[in-house]
């Protein structure tokens, strides 16, 4: 095991783990306002690949390109959704709000199954495809602009929930809705605020992804576990938590991987999990 | 007394019109057939519905020009007095639960002389089970599951070979590889996805390897909902083995390709297993990447080549369908032949003798539009003639290379390293 394979390694890890961040900063932004857990958070980055893919395959248009579109009308698709279906369950019990968004998890696959097959599908020669020598360490050339986009999506969300009055006053419906609501904040307006965000940005990593990886109705599964890990690493409603613990997470899945073997790297991240449950239960950045 | 008279007449006319109608029943043969036509192997099922239709249509109205086909006369089946294959379609959803129902349904209510099904490994399981219980013939044109004729059935049939046999005839390549052209494999290592279909190939491979004199130095697998496999890929460069067998579905598939071709793993060689690596997005996404891999085949259309039966057919196809046939589709066609074929022998619609034939079966491979030896059942029901083929991607297309007398191409070994390919 030479220094090469082990920086190689890391750096794909680091690559990897800016996508799970981006995935997890929704899901994590829709509990940390509602207290709301959406199972349906993995179907929004499906959304958002198909959304690539087919603006690719009707009209030749790049991911690169209509990125900006995606996040638009996944950003409307959440609002919509909100609107038409959260709103009524806002003050249910956690139960009826566990089964509606899994609900809606399984409706999006279903519908989505049914107008595009099961078939796994590709966009084939992107404007980025290939590899970079980057220090001597190869970077395959869409997973680095996948990383550097998240890094974009998260630091314009940390901009706008620091620094900007609407960010503010959703912070502050975060913390207490009620208070929020008495300083003359809607917080209604604020929870459709959240999920068209939440749904933006899983579609921001579903056009990404799209150069690299296949899209088909289930790959909302194969990536919402390690957001749900993710979520609870970082500390449920922190954004800089998640994005923390989504690269934590794709570092030590390659690394264990490596260090431990392939078969046992999803192992080695869930034991980190229990510990982090055990010792640190509300998570690294999470409040107490 | 008049009234009597017509009564008489209608009388008359209604047992005529029995007779009609029970000689029309004799020259109908009802045989079940049970395919995924809704669900999510729907659109598998569609054409395996469409290779079906061509087979009867065959039997029941003749084409001209396939002589070496069986029953291609356009006479019915001869020693029924010419009687038609009537086909009864049910959907079984690629639900091993429907599929029982179903299979149920076809024998008790439908009548039928026996069943042709179901495609998916898990529905033909429950699906054959319903027909050995009612003493009814099932066969299994292209379920691959190992596990299927280890039941110790009676009524079970199944003419494709299954994922042993496919296993095999890699190293049955590889030996052959050595002793005609002088190519040795080197040492190997095996990367699978760790489902059933995966694990069980990887152990067949590690207990293989040793038989046929060959090294494994190391044994990868990895969970197909996978999002990255960069552990993986440097566990097999640690290794730098000459020939990597690799079993994986689509997405992994194409993941792992990119995957080598990021960190630079190039071996001699990826063997692959089919799934993944044959289907259409495999070629199309990859483009030039994909090339020189040798993959797992059941059918190719370039066979054509050295047996133009298959060419003949796959134009009634073309024809009918506007599509070409496919592993899939070409193994539900000859499933339904043989069960005609068997039938027909048979002289008869009594389930057991139809049983009886299939038993007997012994179609030569000159009448099949398969790779294959031939049609001839061991007595769990497996088809001991069928065997698969090798293909490799050359210039964007699967070539067939292996058995080499069927073969459309040279081998091309080793495979160019990544950073030499044009």
């Amino acid at each position: 095991m030479n220094a090469d394979i082990l920086l190689q390694t890391l750096a794909s890890g680091v690559l990897i783990g800016l996508i799970y961040a981006l995935v997890a900063i929704g899901l994590t932004m829709i509990f940390g306002v509602m207290d709301i857990v959406n199972f349906a958070h993995g179907e929004f980055l499906m959304l958002g690949m198909y959304s690539a893919f087919w603006l690719f395959a009707l009209y030749s248009l790049d991911p690169m390109l209509t990125l900006p579109l995606t996040v638009l009308m996944l950003f409307a698709f959440g609002v919509i959704l909100y609107k038409a279906v959260i709103s009524r369950i806002t003050n249910a019990p956690m139960l009826s709000q566990i089964f509606t968004t899994f609900g809606i998890m399984y409706l999006l696959r279903g519908v989505a199954q049914f107008l595009w097959k099961p078939d796994y599908r590709t966009i084939p020669n992107s404007s980025v495809s290939g590899s970079v020598n980057f220090l001597g360490l190869q970077l395959g050339e869409p997973q680095l602009v996948a990383g550097l986009g998240a890094v974009l999506v998260t630091g314009v969300i940390w901009y706008f929930l620091n620094h900007t009055r609407l960010g503010a006053a959703l912070e502050a419906t975060a913390s207490d809705k009620d208070a929020a609501r008495l300083m003359g904040i809607d917080s209604h307006k604020m929870f459709a605020l959240a999920w068209g965000i939440a749904a933006g940005c899983a579609g921001a990593a579903g056009g990404l992804l799209a150069t690299f990886f296949p899209i088909f109705p289930d790959v909302g599964a194969t990536f919402i576990l390690l957001a749900f890990v993710v979520v609870n690493l970082g500390g449920f409603g922190s954004v800089t938590g998640a994005f923390i613990a989504g690269i934590l997470v794709g570092v030590i899945e390659v690394m264990g991987g490596l260090l431990v073997g392939p078969q046992y790297k999803m192992a080695v991240v869930l034991l980190l999990f229990l510990g982090v449950l055990m010792f640190r239960p509300q998570g690294l950045l999470g409040k107490a | 007394m008049k009234w009597y008279l017509p009564a008489r007449a209608a009388a008359l006319a209604s047992g005529l019109a029995f007779c009609a109608a029970a000689t029309h029943a004799q020259q109908e043969v009802r045989i079940g057939v049970i395919y995924p036509l809704t669900g999510p192997s729907a659109s598998v099922g569609g054409e395996l519905r469409n290779a079906l239709e061509l087979a009867a249509d065959i039997i029941n109205n003749g084409a001209p020009g396939v002589a070496d086909l069986p029953l291609s006369q356009g006479k019915g089946l001869p020693n029924l007095k010419g009687a038609k294959i009537k086909l009864v379609f049910a959907d079984h959803q690629a639900n091993p639960q429907v599929g029982a129902t179903e299979a149920e349904r076809l024998i008790t209510q439908e009548k039928v002389v026996a069943i042709v099904g179901a495609y998916n490994s898990a529905v033909t399981a429950t699906a054959s089970q319903v027909a050995e219980r009612a003493g009814i013939p099932f066969l299994n044109p292209e379920s691959s599951s190992a596990t299927l004729t280890q039941r110790n059935f009676k009524w079970f049939f199944r003419t494709t070979p299954h994922d042993d046999l496919f296993v095999h005839n890699a190293f049955d390549f590889l030996a052959e590889l050595q002793a005609k052209k002088g190519i040795k494999p080197g040492n190997i290592a095996t990367l699978n996805e760790n489902g059933l279909w995966g694990t069980e190939t990887g152990k067949l491979q590690a207990k293989l390897a040793p038989d046929f004199k060959y090294t494994i130095v190391k044994q990868v697998s990895y969970a197909s909902k996978t999002t990255q496999l960069t552990s993986e890929v440097q566990s097999l460069k640690a290794a730098s083995p000459n020939l990597v067998l690799q079993s994986s579905y689509t997405p992994d598939a194409i993941l792992s390709m990119k995957t080598y071709k990021e960190l630079g793993f190039s071996p001699d060689m990826i063997l692959a297993n089919n799934a993944g690596f044959t289907d259409t997005e495999f070629i199309k996404t990859l483009g030039k990447d994909a090339e020189f891999i040798i993959t797992r085949e059941v059918w190719a259309l370039d066979l054509a080549r050295s047996k133009p039966l298959i060419k003949q057919v796959n134009d009634l196809f073309q024809a009918k369908y506007k599509i070409n046939f496919t592993g899939n589709s070409s193994r539900t066609f000859t499933g339904l032949m043989v069960m005609a074929d068997a039938i027909n022998r048979a002289g008869s619609t009594d389930p057991e003798a139809i049983r009886k034939a299939l038993a007997a079966t012994d179609i030569p491979g000159k009448a099949l539009i398969m790779p294959w030896d031939g049609v001839k059942f061991d007595n769990a029901g497996q088809n001991t003639l069928g065997r698969g083929i090798l293909v490799q991607v050359v210039d964007g297309k699967y070539n067939t290379v292996w058995p080499f007398n069927m073969a459309s191409r040279e081998v091309v070994w080793p495979m160019p390293k990544w950073d030499q390919r044009k």
